[in-house]
């Protein structure tokens, strides 16, 4: 059943104009933003050569375009899954799932695959960049998905706390400012405190990104990423359920 | 016959607010009931909180023996709902459509063509197949919607208010379709039109401020004393009215027009004689005989008032 719902939201995704644009938009800023930092390389590239273990393609490249993608996917998902609960809401459509014999958590976790894989399809597309440098580098594969992995664990934490504000709000608009609020809070709480240790610190989505970006994958973030997207669908769950 | 929906003492509060109060009723098997009541009078919301979509505050529903706070997903297999606003996806081609809703409902995915063919036939979609949902009219928008409804071949259909906004043929096709559907299941929807289910259902629930006030057949049942109107084109004073012969007693509505009670058992032929022998020009004389239509149009009144 839930995968009867996933493959709806995932249909309705790919025929809607919105998630088709975003897509576009995302693509092209990233390309931008790739081949910066592909002409950065290029000119530091003769004076890299003399030093020792020195970064290379996929530290100087590959990471930074995974990063820079985790921030965008930051404004991506909540305009994404602004429709998926608030847009069934404000169209009346809610009771065709309400009516049914589903549980509130086949209906979330319909909603929320759907909404993952097409944010899953926007990593992959993210990722054809750095391979494309195949053709004429060497890249770190350890590193390169290690930064992978940590974008997927990112971008599944963002689509479950953009679907629970969607199952909080009356309108999608609401929703995906509600959600990009919440997000962005949460990415940016790590600058409160310090650089290491502290609450805020621990709890900020950015700074569990990091070592993965550096090509690090701690148990701590592997942890964090999926119990933080846990968390976010029981309370939407939780939601449906007290109507 | 076995009893489809049990409603015990369901109550719902929003806020301040109470919509519906200790409302108690059931639906048995093959019946058509239909909840008769003013806007604002509760039948959405108690159709809501039988389709399983919205709590009740209080007081428990049972449908086809399920307990819909216990077992929701077993109560929720029984029923079909069309809630005021089908809930239509626009982006979507009317055959995808009623596949969605019937896997939905755990028709088995072999057997979703067949479902969703039966119910494109009793709805008269089977034309409309491959057209956007968005590009459809209303009425066949509303027959869309009772299809979702009855895609999975429920026990109970729960229609809110199924011929609102409808043009009068539209209106006397979807009328026709539910009266179809009343032969398969069993059926419960709501009207503001008393005319719609006097002539749809097979008992009637009359709601006001979110309570009970007349259950019944829906030709309800002849009451004696039962008043009568009637309209003059001379109109007489109200104190020579009531020096008539069999009244007893004379309410004036003004414009000519005067509600009578006539004494006990008195024929009423006789007293529309009398009245036409009068100097007055007598120009109507409608008897309300029945308790339900009665109720109804006191409640109209009132809300006029």
């Amino acid at each position: 059943m839930t995968g009867v719902i996933a493959s709806r939201e995932l249909g309705h995704l790919l025929r809607s104009p919105l998630a088709w644009l975003l897509l576009g938009v995302l693509q092209l800023l990233l390309a931008w933003l790739f081949l910066l930092q592909l002409e950065g390389f290029v000119t530091v590239q003769s004076r890299l050569a003399t030093l020792d273990a020195a970064p290379g393609l996929t530290d100087l490249v590959a990471a930074p375009l995974m990063g820079s993608a985790a921030t965008l996917f930051l404004l991506v998902a909540p305009m994404l899954g602004m429709g998926a609960l608030a847009g069934e809401r404000q169209g009346g459509t809610l009771p065709l799932l309400l009516a049914s014999p589903l549980t509130p958590a086949q209906i979330v976790l319909g909603k929320y695959l759907g909404l993952f894989a097409f944010l899953l399809l926007a990593t992959a597309l993210t990722l054809l960049m750095p391979l494309a440098l195949l053709a004429g580098g060497r890249l770190d594969g350890g590193k390169l998905a290690a930064a992978t992995l940590g974008l997927t664990l990112a971008s599944a934490a963002f689509a479950a706390i953009a679907l629970w504000v969607s199952s909080l709000a009356d309108t999608p608009l609401t929703a995906a400012l509600g959600g990009f609020g919440l997000l962005l809070l949460l990415w940016l709480l790590g600058l409160g405190g310090g650089t290491n240790g502290g609450v805020l610190h621990w709890l900020s989505l950015q700074s569990h990104l990091t070592p993965f970006l550096q090509g690090v994958v701690r148990l701590s973030d592997l942890v964090y990423y999926p119990a933080l997207t846990a968390a976010a669908l029981l309370l939407a769950i939780h939601r449906l359920k007290d109507l | 016959m076995s009893i489809l929906i049990e409603v015990q003492d369901i109550t719902r509060r929003y806020g301040d607010r109470c919509a519906v109060e200790g409302l108690t009723f059931r639906l048995e098997a093959g019946e058509v009931l239909g909840l008769l009541g003013v806007n604002g009078a509760g039948k959405s919301t108690t159709l809501n909180m039988l389709a399983g979509c919205l709590p009740p505050s209080a007081g428990t529903l049972r449908i086809a023996g399920h307990d819909m706070a216990r077992a929701p997903v077993a109560a929720r297999a029984a029923l079909g709902y069309l809630p005021e606003v089908p809930p239509l996806y626009s982006e979507m081609r009317v055959e995808g459509y009623l596949r969605y809703a019937a896997r939905l409902r755990r028709v088995p995915a072999a057997a979703c063509a067949s479902a969703v063919e039966r119910a494109m036939t009793l709805c008269g979609l089977v034309d409309a197949g491959g057209r956007l949902i968005a590009h459809l009219s209303k009425g066949y928008r509303q027959r869309v919607g009772i299809a979702q409804a009855i895609v999975h071949e429920p026990a109970v259909v729960i229609l809110d208010e199924p011929t609102a906004g409808l043009d009068p043929v539209q209106i006397r096709e979807i009328r026709a379709l539910i009266s179809q559907l009343g032969e398969h299941c069993s059926v419960i929807l709501s009207s503001h039109i008393l005319p719609e289910v006097q002539s749809l259902c097979d008992r009637v629930l009359i709601l006001h401020r979110g309570r009970a006030l007349f259950q019944g057949p829906p030709q309800g049942s002849p009451k004696s004393g039962a008043s009568v109107e009637v309209a003059f084109d001379r109109p007489p004073a109200a104190t020579a009215l009531e020096g008539e012969e069999g009244v007893a007693q004379v309410e004036s509505l003004g414009d000519g027009r005067f509600r009578l009670v006539p004494i006990g058992d008195q024929p009423l032929p006789d007293l529309l004689g009398r009245l036409a022998r009068q100097p007055w020009g007598l120009r109507e004389f409608s008897p309300l005989e029945d308790d339900l239509e009665q109720v109804f149009l006191e409640i109209v009144a009132g809300e006029a008032a």
